[in-house]
């Protein structure tokens, strides 16, 4: 009797976890076409990459910036936009290779590589009179991609 | 009386469950942190409850500006779920609410190893992670 409740209570547990977490059902090897103007981009494929880029904010897309920014990031992750975001070495590396292999095409600038999505050329294009301050003030964060692009995470900006 | 028999048999499937997958390892976790403690701190006596929601809630001072406390992203309730800055929701960190928290070494390590960095701009002491966990399995 007690596996029995043991057990029930560890599938409601499991039912309500499906329940706040539908993304985990999310087939990840849809890729969206890369035209030119095109908002659609492949999502993150890679589970160590969706898991450790994910447990704090959405996966971000590879193609969404230059392979040399990527590499700054994660040159630097104990300094990670803030906050303390370390990672052991091995998983540095791989997460790095499968975002500079994947990475957009960069720009010609010979400065710094921007390292916030956010600041590369094409954001600001799309975004500028897009979104009022208070609309911003809602979304909270610029790293919040779904708080407007439902899709984001499938690598859908059309919307 | 039915709905007393409902509530009673709830109430031992919370019991049975939790104890079925998580007290084991908590508590082995805790004892290695006390040992950790007694070694740190002589004075050592035991973790404390009381001490983990005050250092959970404060703000502490020598990390990033941007999360000067714990409750930067989990919030004052720990029942409640949190929010990371960039947006994503945070289960929640008590352990009535979420049995498998603190049941997972690995897991525990890599938080402490950030979120102190973050936070406080040091490691965390065996006294603080004990403390710390003691407050919120009894959430």
């Amino acid at each position: 009797m007690s596996f029995f409740r043991s057990f029930t209570f560890a599938s409601l547990l499991m039912a309500g976890t499906g329940l706040l977490f539908p993304a985990a059902s999310f087939a990840g090897d849809h890729h969206g076409s890369r035209g030119d103007d095109d908002d659609r981009v492949p999502p993150v494929t890679d589970p160590l990459t969706r898991q450790e880029c994910g447990a704090c904010h959405m996966p971000f897309p590879a193609a969404l910036m230059p392979a040399a920014s990527w590499q700054a990031v994660m040159g630097d992750l104990s300094n990670h936009f803030g906050e303390d975001a370390s990672l052991p070495p091995a998983k540095v590396t791989a997460i790095t290779d499968y975002l500079t292999r994947n990475a957009g095409r960069g720009s010609l600038s010979t400065g710094a590589p921007l390292t916030r999505i956010s600041e590369q050329g094409w954001w600001v294009r799309e975004h500028r009179n897009e979104v009022s301050p208070r609309q911003w003030e809602q979304v909270g964060s610029k790293a919040n991609c779904k708080a407007c692009h439902k899709g984001a995470e499938q690598g859908d900006f059309e919307r | 009386m039915r709905s007393l028999l409902i509530v009673g048999g709830l109430a031992a499937a919370l019991v049975t469950g939790t104890a079925a997958w998580a007290a084991g390892p908590r508590d082995d976790i805790l004892a290695a942190l006390a040992a950790q403690a007694k070694a740190e701190q002589p004075a050592f006596t035991g973790f404390d409850a009381a001490r983990g929601k005050t250092f959970f809630q404060s703000a502490h001072s020598g990390g990033k500006p941007d999360t000067p406390s714990c409750t930067t992203c989990h919030g004052m309730d720990p029942r409640q779920p949190g929010q990371t800055r960039a947006g994503k929701s945070i289960e929640p960190m008590a352990v009535s609410q979420q049995p498998t928290r603190f049941t997972d070494q690995e897991k525990i390590d890599k938080w402490f190893e950030r979120n102190c960095s973050s936070v406080l701009g040091r490691a965390c002491t065996a006294v603080e992670k004990g403390d710390f966990i003691t407050y919120l399995s009894q959430q």
